[in-house]
């Protein structure tokens, strides 16, 4: 399987990093060459196994359903490159 | 009275609690080092203010409680600036997270100072944890404090926990936080002749950890001494509601399985482990260990682990794709940098000029691999099957275990530290393959241990590394002490800083 320009291209817009024109080349063969390493794995006959989910064996813990935390939006905002009003703040979404 | 950054934390403790020295002392020893040590950019954020607040509320603990104070009472420490710490920036040594002062504290650091332990600064890392070299920080490279001999080439003190590294090897602090997601606590302790300690996944809150990859991250010691490890693990480990694959299993005095020998242990030597190309400083070097423990009454057995070949290409399907999708959270909306945006530009550029400017090329990288291989159409070819071979790594270690082997030894590192910007034209997975020993560990959740136990030709550390059975880090700690006395690696670099 081989990555070209415009896969790179629709991976980048996927993962919401801009990328330059003429960068995609380069990118396209770096993938290139990690997807080549991992393709590896093809050799690995995988029939029957089950993939793994818990890396320690462990019952997940239940908890009520309750509010534990909270009222306090002046923290959750304290980073915020933009807040207004209680609110986080980001360029029109809507046109 | 001087030296006291010197101390291991074993020493430390008895000092202070016989009133040789007090907490403050030590803690202002430690920032004159750090002051000192620029040339090392181990320490990125100081917090000399938090430092000394926290060294008095020490001293004032160990007047009023003596000898039932904490172990880590009064221990002066760095921390990974992967750690969220109240007020305090935590970047991850990114410019992503440019000017973010978390409002809270990471389960781990708050346990180490519910102990009385002092916080130093944060410590330098790759960017997210992403590295090999500390290369890839936003800060530029820590500086690892050995060099080869007769040289003056700065050298790598590894990665991604570079920073602590440099800063316990140069005696900047008595110990210092790190994390390890394919070897980042490992490498670095090998690369500067430290001890680095990876517990079994879930002994340590991720909560507050800055997350790269949640099935294989796990925070541990890096220290001076094997004891220092067993005592700063105490303190760190726990369950905690927070964190719902963190074990509810009583933390154990881990300093208190020290104790006793290592009489009729089995310990495994995977034939896998011999790499082609291997050097044969190395080799002998591990040999050199295992005699060791041989000596020591252990018997060494030849075990094979099959699937070791295929840990790394696993590891890098699983990991980019848990990378991927836990940095989807930098969005330049909750927190950190926002990029500027041109007129007419909306919410998309915004995501993708804040990303691009934010992250550095090592981690877009990853992101983009962890969402290629997450994509449509490729899920099952690429993730799923690495989890399946996941599952075969973890069963080969199963089966040694199930055969009666209690520990196995490998080399730390495929090599000594090697120089700033020698892999710069390397193609990734060259830098990859540093974590060929250490990888497989994480993706079966064990506990590993790095143990500085020679030098190489060039006077450069190497470490040994001991892979021990789920939640039996007291076994491990105990076998690895035993390495740590026979070697009697005392060495310390030349100070040039």
């Amino acid at each position: 399987m081989s990555i070209d320009k415009e896969t790179a291209r629709r991976v980048a817009h996927l993962a919401r990093i801009r990328v330059e024109e003429d960068q995609l080349e380069a990118l396209a063969g770096e993938f290139n060459a990690i997807l080549k390493f991992v393709e590896q794995l093809n050799e690995v006959d995988v029939e029957g196994v089950e993939p793994m989910t818990a890396v320690m064996p462990m019952r997940l813990k239940r908890r009520k359903d309750e509010v534990t935390d909270g009222g306090y939006p002046e923290k959750i905002l304290a980073n915020a490159p933009d807040a207004r009003e209680g609110f986080f703040a980001v360029p029109k979404v809507v046109e | 009275m001087g030296d006291l950054s010197k101390l291991t934390i074993a020493e430390a403790r008895e000092g202070l609690r016989k009133g040789e020295f007090t907490a403050v002392e030590l803690a202002e020893s430690c920032l004159g080092e750090i002051e000192g040590a620029g040339a090392l950019n181990a320490f990125v954020h100081n917090t000399p203010e938090i430092a000394l607040d926290q060294a008095k509320a020490a001293d004032a603990r160990l007047k009023a409680e003596g000898s039932d104070a904490p172990a880590m009472c009064g221990i002066p420490l760095g921390i990974k600036d992967l750690f969220c710490t109240r007020h305090v920036p935590s970047q991850a040594a990114s410019f992503i997270l440019d000017g973010f002062r978390p409002e809270y504290e990471s389960t781990v650091t708050r346990n180490l100072w519910d102990a009385g332990a002092v916080m130093l600064g944060k410590l330098n890392m790759d960017e997210f944890a992403m590295g090999s070299s500390n290369e890839t920080s936003h800060y530029g490279p820590a500086v690892n404090p050995w060099r080869r001999k007769g040289s003056e080439k700065p050298l790598t003190p590894g990665g991604s926990s570079g920073g602590s590294a440099a800063a316990v090897a140069a005696d900047l602090c008595l110990g210092a936080t790190g994390t390890d997601t394919g070897g980042s606590i490992r490498q670095p302790a090998a690369f500067t002749g430290i001890v680095g300690l990876k517990p079994t996944y879930g002994r340590c809150s991720r909560w507050g950890i800055v997350a790269f990859a949640s099935s294989l991250d796990q925070a541990g010691p890096m220290v001076k001494s094997v004891r220092d490890a067993a005592i700063m693990l105490g303190a760190m480990a726990g369950h905690d509601p927070k964190d719902s694959t963190s074990m509810d299993i009583p933390v154990p005095d881990f300093e208190a399985a020290l104790a006793g020998d290592i009489k009729g242990k089995r310990i495994g030597i995977p034939k896998e482990y011999r790499m082609e190309g291997m050097p044969g400083e190395i080799e002998k070097f591990w040999e050199e260990g295992a005699a060791m423990l041989r000596e020591a009454g252990a018997e060494i057995v030849d075990i094979s682990l099959p699937h070791t070949k295929y840990a790394l290409p696993a590891y890098y399907v699983i990991a980019p794709a848990e990378a991927s999708s836990n940095l989807a959270r930098y969005d330049g909306v909750r927190y950190g940098h926002r990029a500027k945006l041109a007129e007419g530009e909306g919410i998309t550029e915004m995501y993708e000029k804040t990303r691009a400017e934010g992250f550095g090329h090592e981690v877009q990288r990853r992101v983009m691999i962890g969402t290629y291989v997450l994509s449509a159409g490729f899920y099952d070819a690429y993730y799923r099957r690495a989890q399946r071979v996941r599952t075969l790594i973890r069963r080969d270690f199963d089966a040694a275990f199930e055969a009666g082997v209690d520990a196995i030894l490998t080399p730390a590192t495929p090599s000594s530290a090697f120089a700033l910007g020698e892999m710069d034209d390397a193609d990734p997975i060259r830098m990859y393959l540093n974590d060929v020993f250490t990888v497989t560990v994480n993706l079966a959740g064990l506990p590993g241990i790095s143990v500085p136990a020679g030098l190489d030709e060039k006077g450069l550390p190497l470490g040994l590394q001991l892979i021990g059975r789920p939640w039996e880090e007291g076994e491990l700690l105990k076998t690895a002490q035993v390495i740590e006395d026979a070697a009697g690696f005392v060495s310390k670099p030349e100070k040039w800083w």
